[in-house]
C-alpha cells in the first residue's frame, strides 16, 4: 500500500456537494484527476474508483477526528452500503485515533444503512471479522446494543 | 369597553414578554438561576441515523474513572472488557441505533383520542336528532313518495336522460 503524504492526499469526499451546498467554499485538499463532478457528459466514476478514493481517504496516516467524522457522515449520506474494504480503512482510522466508540458506531451505521436487505450486514461482518479480531473491536451484537 | 381594551393590550405585552428572548434572560438574571440556553454557535450533539458521528461526544467532561478508561482505550482494545467497551460507547453516544429507531406506542393514544372525539360528535348528533330537530314532514312517508313518484312519471319528468327515462312505460317497471 503506497502511503501518500498530505500534499497528494485523497480527493475530498464532498467535492461534488460542497460547491453547490456552501457556495464559494474552496477545499484545501487537492482533487483527484478523475472527473467527479455531476456532469452527464463527463466520464463517470466506476465503483472501483469510488472505493479506492474512499479507502485512500481513510488510510491517511495522520487522519484527524474531524476528517474521520466528516468522511463517515458523508459516506453514510450516499445511497449505498460501503464496501468492506472502505469500512476496514475507517476502522483502522478509528484505531489510530484511539476511538473504539466510533468504530462500534460505524458498524451500527452500516447495519442501519442496509435497511430491509438483511443479508448485507452479516456479509460485511464476515468480511471484516479478521480486522475486528485484530483490532479487538466488538460488534454491536456482542455488546448487546443491537436490541433495545 | 375601555378597560377591556387596556386588558387586551396588557395581555399582548405579557405574551410578547414571554416570547422575547431578552425578557427571558432578564428574568433569569433576576432570579440568579442558570437556565440551559442553547448556544447555536457551538457544535451540537445529535442522535441521527444519517449522522453516525456527531460533532461532539455526548459527555465532554470526564471524571477520574472515565479518564482512566479513556487512557486504557489508547492501548489494545482486546484488553477491554465488554462493560468497559459499553461504557466507552455511552461516553460518546447517548442513544444506540436501536434506541434511535425504536417505535413508541403513541399511535394508540392518538387513535384512542380521535375515536373518543368521534364518539363525542356522535353524542352531539344523537342529541340534536332527539331534542333539536322536528320530525320529518309527512311528505317523506312511503305512501306519499309512491304517489309522488307515480305523478312524476305521469308528468314525464326529465324523459330524455333523467328520471322518466329510467321507467319502461310499456312494461310498467323500472328499466333494468
Amino acid at each position: 500500500m503506497d502511503v501518500s503524504g498530505p500534499d497528494t492526499a485523497a480527493s475530498p469526499p464532498a467535492e461534488n456537494e460542497s460547491p453547490s451546498e456552501s457556495g464559494q467554499e474552496t477545499s484545501s485538499i487537492p482533487e483527484a484527476p478523475v472527473a467527479t463532478r455531476c456532469y452527464s457528459h463527463g466520464k463517470q466514476e466506476t465503483d472501483e474508483e469510488f472505493d479506492a478514493r474512499w479507502v485512500t481517504y481513510f488510510n491517511k496516516p495522520d487522519i484527524d477526528a474531524w476528517e474521520l467524522r466528516k468522511g463517515m457522515n458523508t459516506l453514510i449520506g450516499y445511497d449505498l452500503v460501503p464496501e468492506p474494504k472502505i469500512l476496514d480503512a475507517a476502522l483502522r482510522a478509528c484505531r489510530r485515533l484511539n476511538d473504539l466508540a466510533s468504530a462500534i458506531r460505524i458498524l451500527e451505521a452500516v447495519k442501519d444503512k442496509a435497511g430491509p436487505h438483511k443479508e448485507i450486514y452479516p456479509y460485511v461482518i464476515q468480511e471484516l471479522q479478521p480486522t475486528l479480531n485484530e483490532l479487538g473491536i466488538s460488534t454491536p451484537e456482542e455488546l448487546g446494543i443491537d436490541k433495545v | 369597553m375601555l378597560s377591556s381594551r387596556i386588558a387586551l393590550r396588557g395581555f399582548r405585552l405579557l405574551a410578547w414578554r414571554g416570547l422575547s428572548s431578552s425578557a427571558h434572560t432578564h428574568a433569569t438574571q433576576e432570579k440568579g438561576v442558570a437556565t440551559p440556553v442553547l448556544d447555536c454557535s457551538q457544535p451540537q450533539y445529535i442522535d441521527r441515523p444519517d449522522i453516525p458521528l456527531p460533532d461532539i461526544t455526548c459527555i465532554t467532561k470526564y471524571n477520574l474513572e472515565q479518564l482512566k478508561l479513556k487512557e486504557k482505550e489508547s492501548g489494545p482494545w482486546s484488553q477491554l472488557t465488554k462493560d468497559e467497551k459499553l461504557a466507552l460507547y455511552r461516553l460518546n453516544f447517548q442513544k444506540t441505533y436501536a434506541e434511535m429507531r425504536q417505535r413508541s406506542n403513541e399511535w394508540k393514544t392518538v387513535l384512542g383520542v380521535v375515536l373518543w372525539f368521534a364518539g363525542l360528535t356522535g353524542l352531539f348528533y344523537w342529541w340534536g336528532l332527539a331534542y333539536v330537530y322536528k320530525p320529518v314532514p309527512h311528505t317523506f312517508s312511503e305512501d306519499w313518495v309512491a304517489m309522488q313518484t307515480q305523478r312524476m312519471l305521469d308528468l314525464r319528468i326529465n324523459p330524455v336522460s333523467g328520471f322518466s327515462s329510467h321507467w319502461d312505460y310499456e312494461k310498467k317497471q323500472w328499466k333494468k
